[in-house]
C-alpha cells in the first residue's frame, strides 16, 4: 500500500530538526525507516509531518572519547557491525547488530533509530542495558543524559518527549571481555520470542565480572542481575553457568502470545543465558 | 511536491515526487523501470531489491526522496551491450528461479554479498540471503547458482 499523504521536512542540523519538531505537533522521526516505512504503508500510522534525519551528517559515526565509544544515533548497523573500535571495545554490540534483520535492513536501520522506537523484541536494547550505555538526548534545553536502564518505559515507549531527539549513545569500554548474543526464533525474520545479550570478563578460568541483557522478556529490556551476581567468582565451568543461568527469568513477567507463553519464555531465558554465557566466556 | 535528481541505471533524471512515494514506485511507474517488482507490504520479501550507492536496500522500504542525490542500481542497469552480468549469466545457468518473481531481488543482494565476501560457503550465501523470500522455495539452486558466479569472478 501506498502510506497516507504527509509534508516532508530533511533537515540537515540537529537544531533544524528540533525546530520542525516543536513546531509541528503531529510530526513522526524518520531515522532508517525499516520499522517505520511498513507501519506507514499499512497506515497503521498517518503522521501529518515526517522530520527525516537522514541528511544531518553530525548523527552519524562512530568515535573513541578515549573512556567510552560514541555511536553516532544516525549510524547503520551495517557500519557498526563492522566497526573496529567496537569489535576490539564492544564486542556484544558487533554480535547483535549483525543479527538484526538482514543485510538489507542492515544498511538502511540505524543504531539510534532502533533504540527510540524501543520494540521489546528488538536486538539492541538489552545489549545497552547490558552494557550500562549512556543515552545521550538533545532537546529545546539542551543536553541531557540517561543511563540505559532508564531509557525504556515500556512498550514502543522511551523517556524522550515529543520535542527531543536520541543524538548519541556512549558505550563504556569492555576490552577484553568476552561476548555472545543468542536470539531463538521458530522461523526466519521472526522477531525473537526470547534473546540473550552476554559479556563476561575472566580473571584466569573464573569469571570476575558479567553483564547479562534479556530481550521480549517484559515490555522492556531486562538486565539478568541475579545470574550476574551468581556467576561472580564462579568458574567458566557448564555446571557453574547452569546453575546461575537458571536463575535468568528471576523477577521477571514475560509475555505470553502465539509463539509461546510466560512459562516457555522462562525456560528460553535459562536455556539461552547458559549457552551466551558459555559461549561468551569461550566455553561454549 | 520534492523534486529530486538521481542517477539511476548510468541515466540521470530530474523529476518531481511526491514525499509518500516509495523509491519502488518511483522506478516502476515514473522511469518504467518495471524490473524491480513488490513482493509484499512489510518488507519481509527482498523482492524490490535494488542497490543505492552500490549497497542494497529494499525499495519499499524508502522513500524516492531520501535517494535524492544518490546512485541507484535496478536489474536493469546489470547488463551491458547485451551481455548478462556474471550473476544473470549463473543465475540462468543454474536454473536458479522458477516463476522468477523473487529474481530481481535475489541477483541484486547476491551481488551484494559478493561484494562483500567474493567466495562464500553455502551456509554464507544462505545467510547473506536470508532477507529473500523464493515462495517456489527454489533455494538450492539460488545458492549454487551464487557460488557459481564467484567461481567465474561475479563480484563486478
Amino acid at each position: 500500500m501506498i502510506p497516507a499523504a504527509f509534508d516532508y521536512y530533511a533537515p540537515t542540523s540537529v537544531d533544524e530538526a528540533l525546530a520542525l519538531l516543536r513546531e509541528h505537533d503531529d510530526a513522526k522521526v524518520l531515522a532508517g525507516g525499516q520499522s517505520l516505512m511498513p507501519v506507514l504503508r499499512l497506515r497503521l500510522a498517518a503522521p501529518e509531518v515526517i522530520v527525516d534525519l537522514g541528511r544531518i551528517e553530525a548523527l552519524r559515526g562512530i568515535r573513541d572519547d578515549g573512556e567510552a565509544l560514541v555511536i553516532g544515533a544516525m549510524t547503520p548497523h551495517s557500519v557498526v557491525q563492522a566497526d573496529p573500535s567496537i569489535a576490539e571495545h564492544a564486542k556484544l554490540i558487533s554480535l547483535a547488530a549483525a543479527a538484526i534483520g538482514d543485510p538489507q535492513v542492515r544498511h538502511r536501520g540505524t543504531f539510534g533509530g532502533s533504540l527510540a522506537h524501543a520494540d521489546p523484541a528488538a536486538d539492541l536494547p538489552a545489549v545497552v542495558v547490558a552494557l550500562d550505555a549512556e543515552m545521550v538526548i538533545q532537546g529545546p534545553d539542551g543536553r541531557r543524559t540517561v543511563g540505559a536502564a532508564d531509557f525504556f518505559e515500556g512498550v514502543f515507549t522511551t523517556t524522550l518527549s515529543e520535542d527531543e531527539l536520541l543524538v548519541e549513545i556512549r558505550v563504556p569500554k569492555y576490552t577484553g571481555w568476552g561476548a555472545h548474543y543468542e536470539k531463538f526464533s521458530r522461523v526466519a525474520q521472526q522477531w525473537p520470542i526470547v534473546a540473550v545479550a552476554a559479556a563476561v570478563r575472566l580473571d584466569g578460568g573464573t569469571i570476575a565480572e558479567a553483564r547479562v541483557g534479556l530481550s521480549n522478556m517484559g515490555s522492556i529490556p531486562i538486565r539478568a542481575t541475579a545470574v550476574e551476581q551468581a556467576l561472580v567468582g564462579q568458574p567458566a565451568t557448564a555446571e557453574a553457568v547452569r546453575a546461575a543461568a537458571a536463575r535468568a527469568a528471576d523477577g521477571t513477567s514475560p509475555p505470553t502470545d502465539l509463539n509461546g507463553d510466560a512459562e516457555y519464555r522462562r525456560h528460553l531465558a535459562s536455556v539461552l543465558t547458559r549457552r551466551a554465557v558459555l559461549s561468551a566466556a569461550g566455553a561454549g | 511536491m520534492s523534486r529530486i535528481t538521481v542517477k539511476v541505471d548510468g541515466g540521470g533524471y530530474t523529476d518531481d515526487v511526491e514525499p509518500r512515494t516509495l523509491l519502488v514506485h518511483y522506478l516502476r511507474e515514473q522511469l518504467g523501470k518495471t524490473g524491480t517488482v513488490v513482493g509484499c507490504d512489510t518488507g519481509n520479501c527482498g523482492a524490490c531489491t535494488v542497490l543505492l550507492d552500490g549497497r542494497s536496500v529494499k525499495s519499499c522500504s524508502m522513500f524516492a526522496v531520501q535517494a535524492d542525490g544518490h546512485e541507484i542500481t535496478t536489474i536493469e542497469g546489470l547488463a551491458t551491450d547485451g551481455q548478462l552480468h556474471p550473476m544473470q549469466q549463473a543465475f540462468h545457468e543454474n536454473h536458479a528461479l522458477q516463476c522468477g518473481y523473487c529474481t530481481p531481488g535475489m541477483i541484486m543482494q547476491s551481488i551484494d554479498l559478493l561484494a562483500d565476501n567474493p567466495d562464500p560457503t553455502d551456509d554464507e550465501v544462505r545467510l547473506g540471503l536470508e532477507g529473500n523470500l523464493c515462495r517456489c522455495t527454489g533455494y538450492q539452486n539460488i545458492v549454487r547458482a551464487v557460488r557459481a558466479a564467484a567461481a567465474a569472478g561475479g563480484a563486478r
